[in-house]
């Protein structure tokens, strides 16, 4: 659509969906191939949203570059589509700005973790307030099914045709290594249970952290003999295991074997900017006399 | 708390300090940074002073991060800034584009230090002015303030301040290593006589706002997070509902508009100071610490009865073109110093454009330019010139 024959809000079609007041709906239809996972996320993310009560002027969308960070541009809420791996750091400034208010971090592996790797360990590190949700697809699917940070080996991509010669990140395990206090994994099938965890990390004082491993059949499942959407959908979803509150270590991601799925960590910790506070209140002690408190509650965004 | 925003009063004070006390004065209430020499001065007395007012410091992991932050933080709602030197400068660059693009206000304060690469940390350089005109790849206009002073460095960061919010746009403070760790007396007015200007709100309901339409003065009102507005915000080229649009009209529109912003109000942002210039047949253009160097030479050529002025340049970027072609057709010849190897000189000579001769005197880094050198090219240029 070019600007000049752009109508705005009037162009946008009646609501016909649910989920159609949280959709820039005059942007559809959107750019994510046939079969992709990241409608489904999607859609549970604003399911969501919209069973947590949060109001919506509080909620804000940061995405980095890529097919999850398109999401930031579907939906209806105050939405950041930054710069290939600094969504998190973008975020930081929202959220600190804001307090009050909700960030959801939404991108894929590749902009998270390899050229954002540096911005995730530290933002996990503080423990901000950030509620992250990882799509793992296993390649970079925008820019025609690239190796990724994800890639399984021996996995092949358009630059890496004979397999990928690396070893991929477990990514729950770095998160929780590196300090978030919520980390789970689902596979997009697990539309229920994947739903359920967004909202409690939504309700979650600190860094959380969902990956979701999700079908390109487009970029990865045509050069890894799986093209059928649904097909790659259930091969992942037959492999995974539940397994809540296992080690994150222990969480491991083997396509030969068992995919293990589940919520693994979920623990209060004081987040960055109870930190700020507490030792800019001055009722600190000298080191190593210190220790960071979880503080009061403050009045919750939830519920009443 | 109270009392505290602005320090009312004469100090003694370095230009990286005195460049905290402009940005809190201005409205600043975020800071991201990462540690570098010579500008790390900047980012210790904001960690200090940002708690006291209300505000936040946060040490980011590295320069990427600090621009992102900043940027971040002014969607908020936020005053922001960062401050660097020259590699962190480099590392920034992809952001800058970021809040280019996306019309973000936002301060960078770059005490330059002598490059390439880690090059010379702890003495002065001028070496980054084209890059903070060109450094993020892509088509935009921006501006660069260049203070030669600690009293300028609180002056210049306010205005730097009052232009981003203004014509949102990333405004750079250019100082420089000799201008960030010098003291020198610093006068802080009382609050109420430093004018600040924060950027337009939207009056328009959610449903009739368009991010991205200008007003008369080519700058759109901008709904930051919380308002209600439920805005798209993105580094892709965007239409004035901020929607992505990948075709060439959507391309030349919006560049029109974040170029023309600037263009349009260049005469409204550009500030020099023209000193000696009655009857001068030659004149020094400088900026930063060698515009100090200049004003030296040029008082010596004057005490000697020669007739020597000194045009200061307090806005390199944009470039004060009209003036200076004006002045190129009046005088018998231009010198510019930088302490690089000719950088804005080039800007000078194009706008120059052959109506008299510009001479360029610079070295690449580590020390102020003498007087001396700026004066005996003042006088050879005098003889030339008869």
């Amino acid at each position: 659509m070019s600007a000049k024959t752009a109508g705005g809000a009037a162009a946008a079609h009646p609501p016909v969906h649910p989920q159609d007041h949280l959709l820039r709906t005059d942007r559809l239809p959107h750019i994510w191939c046939t079969g992709c996972g990241i409608g489904i996320v999607f859609g549970s993310l604003m399911s969501a949203v919209m069973k947590s009560g949060l109001p919506l002027n509080d909620v804000a969308v940061v995405s980095g570059i890529g097919c999850t960070g398109r999401m930031a541009g579907y939906i209806k809420l105050d939405s950041y589509h930054t710069t290939h791996g600094r969504a998190l750091p973008f975020a930081t400034g929202l959220k600190l700005t804001r307090p009050q208010g909700k960030v959801i971090v939404a991108s894929g592996d590749g902009d998270l973790f390899a050229i954002g790797g540096n911005h995730f360990i530290h933002a996990a590190r503080r423990n901000l307030d950030l509620t992250v949700i990882c799509v793992n697809n296993l390649n970079y699917g925008m820019t025609g099914g690239q190796q990724a940070p994800s890639t399984p080996f021996g996995a092949k991509t358009t630059t890496s045709p004979s397999g990928s010669p690396d070893q991929p990140f477990n990514f729950c395990a770095l998160a929780a290594a590196c300090g978030a206090t919520y980390v789970a994994r689902w596979t997009a099938l697990h539309i229920r249970l994947l739903t359920q965890t967004i909202g409690e990390a939504l309700a979650h004082r600190g860094f959380s952290f969902i990956e979701i491993l999700a079908p390109c059949p487009t970029a990865f499942g045509r050069r890894n003999k799986i093209r059928n959407p649904l097909d790659l959908l259930r091969f992942y979803y037959d492999r995974s295991v539940v397994k809540n509150k296992i080690s994150p270590d222990q969480a491991v991601m083997d396509f030969q074997g068992n995919l293990v799925v589940g919520k693994f960590v979920d623990v209060a910790k004081p987040t960055w900017l109870d930190g700020y506070r507490q030792v800019n209140s001055g009722q600190v002690g000298e080191w190593p006399e210190v220790a960071a408190e979880v503080p009061i509650p403050e009045k919750h965004l939830l519920g009443a | 708390m109270a009392g505290k925003e602005v320090l009312t009063g004469v100090h003694f004070m370095d230009g990286d300090e005195a460049c905290c006390e402009g940005a809190i004065a201005a409205g600043c209430r975020f800071f991201a940074g990462y540690p570098i020499t010579p500008a790390t001065e900047v980012a210790e007395r904001m960690s200090r002073r940002l708690p006291q007012i209300g505000g936040i410091f946060i040490q980011m992991e590295d320069e990427i991060a600090s621009m992102a932050a900043i940027l971040g933080a002014s969607w908020g709602g936020a005053k922001a800034m960062t401050s660097t030197s020259g590699p962190g400068f480099s590392l920034m660059m992809e952001n800058i584009g970021l809040g280019v693009c996306t019309e973000t206000p936002c301060v960078v304060a770059n005490v330059q230090r002598a490059g390439p690469s880690t090059g010379l940390p702890t003495l002065v350089g001028q070496g980054d002015m084209m890059q903070a005109r060109w450094g993020s790849h892509g088509p935009y206009e921006i501006i660069a303030l260049t203070p030669s002073s600690p009293q300028e460095m609180f002056d210049f960061t306010v205005k730097a301040f009052n232009l981003s919010e203004q014509y949102r746009v990333p405004v750079f403070v250019m100082a420089d290593e000799v201008v960030g760790h010098m003291s020198e007396r610093v006068v802080i007015p009382p609050a109420e006589r430093i004018k600040v200007v924060s950027r337009k709100q939207p009056k328009a309901s959610p449903d009739k706002y368009l991010p991205y339409k200008p007003d008369a003065d080519g700058v759109a009102p901008m709904a930051t997070w919380g308002m209600g507005y439920h805005v798209h915000v993105t580094g892709l080229t965007h239409d004035e509902r901020g929607y992505p649009v990948m075709d060439a009209s959507a391309q030349e529109q919006m560049i029109a508009r974040i170029t023309g912003k600037i263009k349009k109000n260049a005469a409204k942002i550009i500030s020099y100071d023209a000193m000696f210039m009655d009857d001068a047949q030659v004149v020094v253009v400088a900026y930063g610490i060698s515009a100090r160097s200049a004003k030296g030479a040029v008082a010596a050529a004057r005490a000697q009865g020669q007739k020597v002025g000194l045009m200061k340049l307090n806005t390199v970027w944009p470039f004060p073109e009209e003036v200076i072609a004006d002045l190129a057709g009046r005088v018998r010849g231009l010198i510019m110093p930088e302490i690089n190897q000719g950088q804005v000189v080039l800007e000078l000579e194009r706008v120059a454009g052959g109506r008299c001769p510009v001479k360029f005197i610079g070295h690449p880094g580590g020390t102020i330019i003498s007087p001396r050198v700026i004066l005996a090219a003042a006088q050879e240029m005098l003889k030339e010139a008869l």
